[in-house]
C-alpha cells in the first residue's frame, strides 16, 4: 500500500506531504517560541526597577553564533542542491559542514552558559550596605539598587568557594555589570573584565547569594529557557542530519528524489531554528 | 475552492473498467472493481497488527478504547469526590455506603406509604484493624480510615479535569474518530504519515501511564486544579531543585566543558573549569545517594512529585496531539479523493480540520508554559511566582519578579481553544447523524463551514474571559467581553443549522439519532448559559461558582459525550461489520439522559445562590449562606452514582456486539458519505476500487432518484447532471433546503 503524494507534488496544492507537514509543524513551533518571546516581553515590561539586567551578554560571542547559523543555513541549501543535481559526495561535504556549524554553535553556547555558572551575584541588605558602600565607591565597583526588594546587588567571581567554614564571601567584582539604563561615558566603551581587588562581604549581611542560573532571577530563568529550548532544537537538527549522513547512501540509492525531499524538509527546519536565533539575538543580547 | 463542473469529472473518471467485484452493496455500478491496494497480504505478527500497527483504523480503535476507559476512570474520580460533597467528612466504607443506600430505599418506601420515616444514618467509625479498600488503594496519607483528606479531594478534582479533557475527550473525539473515520470519508488509503501516527499514539500511551502513575508517587498526584494555577502549582508537593542532578547525570557536558578555554576565570596555569562543574554536581549527587544509604531504603527523588509528573505527562500529551494535528491537516489537504473538492467534504471532516488547527496553534503556548513551570519547580526559578511570596508564613526566597498572571494568560490561550477542540468533533458527528437520519441534506452547509472558520479564528482571541476577576483592567475586560459575545454567533449559527436540518425530515430514531436529538437542546442549554458569563458584571458574581461547573458540563457532558455515544453507535457497524443492540442502547440512553440533567441542572441553582466550586465540604462550612441549596448535594451525588451504573448497559453492549451483534451490510444506515463505500470492516488500504467523487456529501431524498440516498461516489446515471430543473445540481450538493 502506498500513500499518495509522498514524494511527488499533488497538482492542485503543489506540495508533497512532507513539505506541508513540516510547514505545519513549524507553524506550531512559531507559537511555541512566540509564547516564550511574549512571556519575555510581559516580564520585562513588568519587572521591578533594578531587576532586569541589560547588556550583560557577550555581543561578540552572540554575533559569532549568529553568523555561524546563517552560514550553516547556506551550506544546508547547497547540500540539497547537490542532491538535486545527484552529486552525492558533494552533498556529504556540505552536510558535514552544516553539522559542524551546529557543533560549534553549541560549543560557544556552552562557554556562555559556563560563564553564567562561575559568576555570582550578591544581594546585600540595604540596612547593612553602608558598611560596604564607601569601599565600593573608592574602587568604582558597579552597584545596582533594587528598591522593591530592599537590596543592593554586586556581581563577580567567588574566591573562597572551597572554604566551607568562612563567615564571609570574598568577591572579585565584575566591571561589565551594567545596571538597567546604564550608558557608558561619552566617547568610551563600557568597561569589561574584573576588578583587581577582592572584597569581603559578611554572610550575615547578605540577603541572597548565588550564581547566575535560572533561580537567580527572572531574566536568567527566561534566558535559559529560551536559549536552552533553542539549543535542544539545534541538537535535534544535528541528530537528524547525522542520521542522514550515516544512512544517507542507502536511502539515496533506494530513491534519490525522496531522499532529496527529506533533506529539503530538514533544511526548512534548520532555517527555522536559524530564524529563532535571529530573534533571540536582538532581544537577549542587543538590548 | 476548485469547483469543477460535474461533467469535467465524469470524463476524468478512470477509463479502465476492471471486472466488478460485487462486495457488499451500495457500490457504484460500472466503476466497481479491485485495485491492488486492498489485496496486498503482508503477514504481520500480532504485535504489528494490534499493538504497534500503523493502520489508521487500528490506531483509531486503540484511541477509542483507551479514551473510553480513561473517561470512565475520570468519571469514577468524580464519583469519589461526590461522596465527600454529599457527606462531608464521613468515611467512605462499605458500612457507610450500605447505610445510605438502605436509608434511601426506606425513604422511597415511606413516600409510598409502606413504612415510617427512617432516621438519618449515623456515620460508622472506621475500624483501624480493617482498613477500607480505598485506604489500601490510595494510601494512608490520602484516605486515612476512608476519610478523604482535603489534599486528596484537590487531587481528585485536578485529575478528574485533566483526565477527562486531555486523556478522555480529546483522544476519543479527535484522535479516535478522526483517525478511523476521516481518511475513509475523504476516500484515501491511510493517513499521510502512518508512522508518525504510530508515534503519536505511543506518546499518548506514555503520557497516560505517567499521569495515572502519578497517583502513587509520594504526596500523590497533582492537586492544583486542571488549570494548574501558579504560584500554587509551582510550589506544591515540595519541588526540589534538580539542577545539581542534571549537572551530575549529564556528566558528559561537564567533561566537555573541561576542554574549554578558561576565559575570564582567574587562577593560574592549568585550569579545568569543566571539572569544577562536574565536581559540584557529583558532590550533591553523592550527598543524595548517601542519604538513601543512611535510611537503608530507596528514596523517591523529590523533584519527581505529583505536579512535576503532571507537567511532564502533559508535555508528552501535547506533543502527541501536535503530531496528530500535523498528520490530520496534511491528510485532509493532500489525500482527498479525486473529485472531492473542498465544498464536498462531509462536515465531520471540516470539524476535524478546524480542530487540528486549533490544537496545532493553541497547544504550543501551553507547552511553553509547562516548560516554564517545570523551570520554576526544578530549576528554582520564579517565572510565575511574584516577589515577596510568603508560603505558610515564611517568605519564599526566590529570584522574584515573576508573574502569576502570565501563567493564566498562557494557560487560557490554550484553554479556550481547547473547549472548542472538545466540542467541534462532537458537532461534526451530530451533523453526520442528523443528515443521515433526517434523510435530508444539512441545512446551510456553506454557512456552517464558514461559521466553523469564524469560530476557529475567534476562539484564539477570547481567552481572558476566564480571567475577569484577576484585575487585568477594565479596558482589557471590555475587549474580551465583546469578542466573547461575538463568538457565540457562529456557535449558535451551527447549532441552529443542525436544528433546522430536522425540519420537514422523516426522522428515523435509530440509536445514534437518539443521542443526537438529546444533544441539540442540551448543548443549547450549555451554550446559552455561557452568554451571561461573557459579561463582566454577571461574571463577577458567577465566576468560580457551581454555575460555571454546570455551564461547561452541559456543553461537554450532554454535549460532546452524547455526540461520542452517537458516533460510537453510528460507526460501530463500519468498524466491526456488526450492529450494536438498539434495545440496550435505550436502556443506556434514557437513564443517562435523565440523570445527566439531575446532576447538572441543580448546579445552576447552587451556583446562582453563590456556592463556590472548589469547596472541600461542598459549602457546608458556609451553611448560613448556602442553606437553601445545600441539600442538592446529596441529590446530585446520588444521581451521579446512578449514572455510573447506567453506563453498564453500554459497556456490555459495546463488548458483546463485537462478537455477537447482528451482522449488517456495508452501508446499513443507507448513508451517502464515502466511508460507507468501503467494506465493513475496511481492509488494510480501505477501498476495493479507486474512489471518484461526483457530488456533495448529503444527497438525501434527491427527487427522481430510485433510492432516498445517493452516495458521493455514485456516478451520474444519465451523463452529466442537467444544470436546469427544479433542483439545480450545484444547490443540491451544498444543501439548500427543500422545505415544504
Ligand atoms: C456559546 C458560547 C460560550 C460562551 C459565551 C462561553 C463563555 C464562558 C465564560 C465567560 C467562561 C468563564 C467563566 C468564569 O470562569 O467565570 C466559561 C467557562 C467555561 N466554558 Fe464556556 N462559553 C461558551 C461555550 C462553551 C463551549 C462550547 C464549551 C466546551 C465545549 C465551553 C467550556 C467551558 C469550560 C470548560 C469553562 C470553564 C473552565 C474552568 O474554569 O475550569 N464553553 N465559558
Ligand atoms: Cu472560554
Amino acid at each position: 500500500m502506498e500513500i499518495p503524494y509522498t514524494f511527488t507534488a499533488r497538482p492542485d496544492t503543489g506540495l508533497y506531504n512532507g513539505k506541508l507537514g513540516i510547514w505545519l509543524f513549524l507553524a506550531s513551533e512559531v507559537m511555541l517560541f512566540g509564547a516564550l518571546f511574549t512571556s519575555y516581553l510581559f516580564m520585562r515590561l513588568g519587572a521591578d526597577p533594578g531587576t532586569w539586567p541589560t547588556h550583560i551578554q557577550s555581543i561578540p560571542l552572540g554575533f559569532t553564533n549568529t553568523c555561524i547559523l546563517l552560514f550553516s543555513s547556506i551550506t544546508m541549501v547547497y547540500a540539497w542542491v547537490a542532491l538535486k543535481e545527484r552529486k552525492f559526495n558533494q552533498f556529504r561535504v556540505w552536510l558535514v559542514i552544516t553539522i559542524l556549524c551546529g557543533f560549534v554553535f553549541l560549543y560557544i553556547k556552552g562557554t556562555e552558559y559556563y560563564s553564567k555558572y562561575i559568576h555570582y551575584g550578591v544581594l546585600i541588605k540595604a540596612e547593612d550596605f553602608d558598611k560596604y558602600s564607601g569601599e565600593f565607591k573608592k574602587a568604582d565597583v558597579m552597584v545596582n539598587e533594587i528598591p522593591t526588594q530592599g537590596v543592593f546587588e554586586i556581581r563577580g567571581h567567588w574566591e573562597n568557594k572551597t572554604d566551607k567554614n568562612a563567615t564571609y564571601y570574598s568577591i572579585i567584582p565584575d566591571k561589565n555589570f551594567h545596571p538597567i539604563g546604564y550608558q557608558p561615558p561619552p566617547g568610551e566603551t563600557a568597561p569589561s573584565g574584573d576588578e583587581e581587588q577582592t572584597f569581603k562581604i559578611d554572610k550575615a549581611d547578605v540577603e541572597r547569594f548565588g550564581n547566575l542560573l535560572p533561580n537567580y532571577g527572572t531574566y536568567y530563568a527566561i534566558y535559559f529557557t529560551v536559549t536552552g529550548l533553542h539549543a535542544m532544537h539545534i541538537i535535534g537538527g544535528c541528530v537528524v542530519m547525522l542520521y542522514f549522513l550515516i544512512l544517507g547512501s542507502k536511502l539515496y540509492r533506494r530513491n534519490p528524489e525522496q531522499f532529496a525531499n527529506r533533506i529539503e524538509v530538514t533544511g526548512i527546519f534548520w532555517h527555522f531554528v536559524d530564524l529563532v536565533w535571529i530573534t533571540v539575538f536582538p532581544i537577549l543580547y542587543l538590548t | 475552492m476548485d469547483d469543477l463542473p460535474p461533467s469535467a469529472e465524469v470524463s476524468a473518471a478512470p477509463t479502465h473498467v476492471p471486472p466488478a467485484q460485487g462486495h457488499g452493496e451500495g457500490h457504484g455500478d460500472g466503476h466497481g472493481g479491485h485495485d491492488d491496494h486492498g489485496h496486498e497480504h503482508h503477514e504481520l505478527g500480532f504485535i504489528r497488527t494490534y499493538l504497534f500497527s500503523t493502520d489508521h483504523k487500528t490506531i483509531g480503535i486503540q484511541y477509542l478504547i483507551a479514551g473510553l476507559i480513561l473517561l470512565f476512570f475520570g468519571f469514577c474520580l468524580m464519583l469519589l469526590m461526590r461522596w465527600q460533597l454529599a457527606f462531608p467528612g464521613q468515611a467512605l466504607t462499605w458500612a457507610n455506603a450500605h447505610n445510605h443506600i438502605m436509608y434511601q430505599v426506606k425513604e422511597v418506601c415511606y413516600h409510598l406509604g409502606l413504612c415510617r420515616m427512617p432516621t438519618t444514618p449515623l456515620p460508622v467509625p472506621p475500624d483501624p484493624n480493617d482498613p477500607p479498600l480505598l485506604q489500601i488503594i490510595f494510601g494512608d496519607a490520602q484516605m486515612p480510615g476512608g476519610i478523604m483528606t482535603p489534599d486528596f479531594y484537590n487531587t481528585l478534582g485536578a485529575m478528574h479535569g485533566t483526565i477527562m479533557v486531555f486523556f478522555g475527550i480529546v483522544p476519543v473525539a479527535f484522535a479516535a474518530f478522526g483517525n478511523f473515520v476521516m481518511p475513509l470519508q475523504i476516500g484515501t488509503v491511510d493517513m499521510a504519515f502512518p508512522r508518525l501516527n504510530l508515534g503519536s499514539i505511543v506518546l499518548f500511551a506514555i503520557s497516560a501511564i505517567l499521569m495515572l502513575g502519578s497517583f502513587f508517587v509520594p504526596g500523590g498526584a497533582a492537586k492544583s486544579g486542571w488549570t494548574s494555577y501558579t504560584p500554587l502549582a509551582s510550589i506544591s508537593d515540595q519541588p526540589q531543585m534538580v539542577v545539581p542532578y542534571v549537572l551530575s547525570i549529564f556528566h558528559v557536558i561537564p567533561l566537555w566543558l573541561t576542554f574549554m578555554p578558561s576565559g575570564a576565570a582567574p587562577g593560574n596555569g592549568l585550569h579545568l573549569p569543566g571539572l569544577q562543574v562536574a565536581a559540584d554536581g557529583l558532590h550533591l549527587f553523592r550527598l543524595h545517594v548517601a542519604s538513601w544509604h543512611a535510611g537503608h531504603s530507596f528514596q523517591w527523588p523529590m523533584w519527581l512529585t505529583g505536579q512535576s509528573v503532571w507537567i511532564i505527562a502533559m508535555a508528552f500529551n501535547i506533543t502527541s496531539s501536535l503530531l496528530s494535528s500535523v498528520n490530520f491537516i496534511t491528510t485532509i489537504v493532500q489525500l482527498r479523493a479525486k473529485g472531492l473538492n473542498w465544498m464536498r467534504l462531509p462536515f465531520f471532516v471540516w470539524t476535524q480540520f478546524m480542530t487540528a488547527f486549533l490544537l496545532l496553534l493553541a497547544f504550543p503556548p501551553l507547552e511553553a508554559a509547562a516548560l516554564m513551570q517545570l523551570m520554576d519547580r526544578l530549576a528554582g526559578s520564579s517565572l510565575f511566582s511574584p516577589t515577596g511570596l510568603v508560603v505558610n508564613g515564611t517568605p519564599l526566597i526566590n529570584g522574584g519578579g515573576g508573574s502569576p498572571l502570565l501563567w493564566q494568560h498562557l494557560f487560557w490561550f490554550l484553554g479556550h481553544p481547547e473547549v472548542y477542540v472538545l466540542i467541534l468533533p462532537g458537532l461534526g458527528i451530530i451533523a453526520e447523524v442528523v443528515a443521515n437520519n433526517a434523510r435530508k441534506p444539512l441545512w446551510g452547509y456553506n454557512q456552517m463551514v464558514y461559521g466553523l472558520f469564524a469560530l476557529g479564528f475567534l476562539s484564539m482571541v477570547v481567552w481572558a474571559h476566564h480571567m475577569y476577576l484577576t484585575g487585568m483592567g477594565t479596558a482589557i475586560s471590555a475587549y474580551f467581553q465583546l469578542v466573547t459575545i461575538i463568538i457565540s454567533v457562529p456557535t449558535i449559527l451551527i447549532l441552529s443549522s443542525l436544528i433546522i436540518s430536522l425540519w420537514g425530515g422523516s426522522i428515523r430514531f435509530t440509536s445514534p439519532m437518539l443521542w443526537a436529538t438529546a444533544f441539540l437542546p442540551l448543548f443549547g442549554i450549555g451554550g446559552l448559559t455561557g452568554i451571561p458569563l461573557a459579561f463582566n458584571a454577571p461574571d463577577t458574581f458567577l465566576h468560580d461558582s457551581y454555575y460555571i461547573i454546570a455551564h461547561f458540563h452541559y456543553v461537554i457532558a450532554p454535549g460532546t459525550i452524547f455526540a461520542l455515544f452517537a458516533g460510537v453507535h453510528y460507526w460501530y457497524p463500519k468498524a466491526t461489520g456488526r450492529m450494536m443492540s438498539e434495545f440496550w442502547n435505550k436502556v443506556h440512553f434514557w437513564p443517562t439522559m435523565i440523570l445527566m440533567n439531575c446532576v447538572f441542572f441543580p448546579m445552576f441553582l447552587q451556583g446562582m445562590a453563590g456556592m463556590h466550586r472548589r469547596m472541600y465540604d461542598g459549602g457546608a462550612t458556609y451553611e448560613i449562606l448556602n442553606q437553601n441549596v445545600l441539600h442538592w448535594n446529596v441529590f446530585i451525588s446520588e444521581a451521579a452514582w446512578l449514572m455510573g451504573l447506567a453506563q453498564i448497559p453500554f459497556i456490555i453492549n459495546f463488548c458483546f456486539s463485537w462478537k455477537y451483534g447482528r451482522k449488517v451490510s456495508d452501508n446499513p444506515w443507507e448513508a451517502t458519505t464515502l466511508e460507507w463505500s468501503a467494506p465493513s470492516p475496511p481492509p488494510h488500504g480501505n477501498f476495493l476500487k479507486p474512489i471518484v467523487v461526483y457530488r456533495g456529501p448529503y444527497e438525501y431524498s434527491v427527487p427522481g432518484d430510485s433510492t432516498d440516498y445517493t452516495p458521493q461516489d455514485q456516478p451520474p446515471s444519465h451523463g452529466p447532471i442537467p444544470i436546469s430543473g427544479p433542483f439545480p445540481a450545484e444547490e443540491r450538493a451544498i444543501g439548500i433546503p427543500h422545505l415544504h
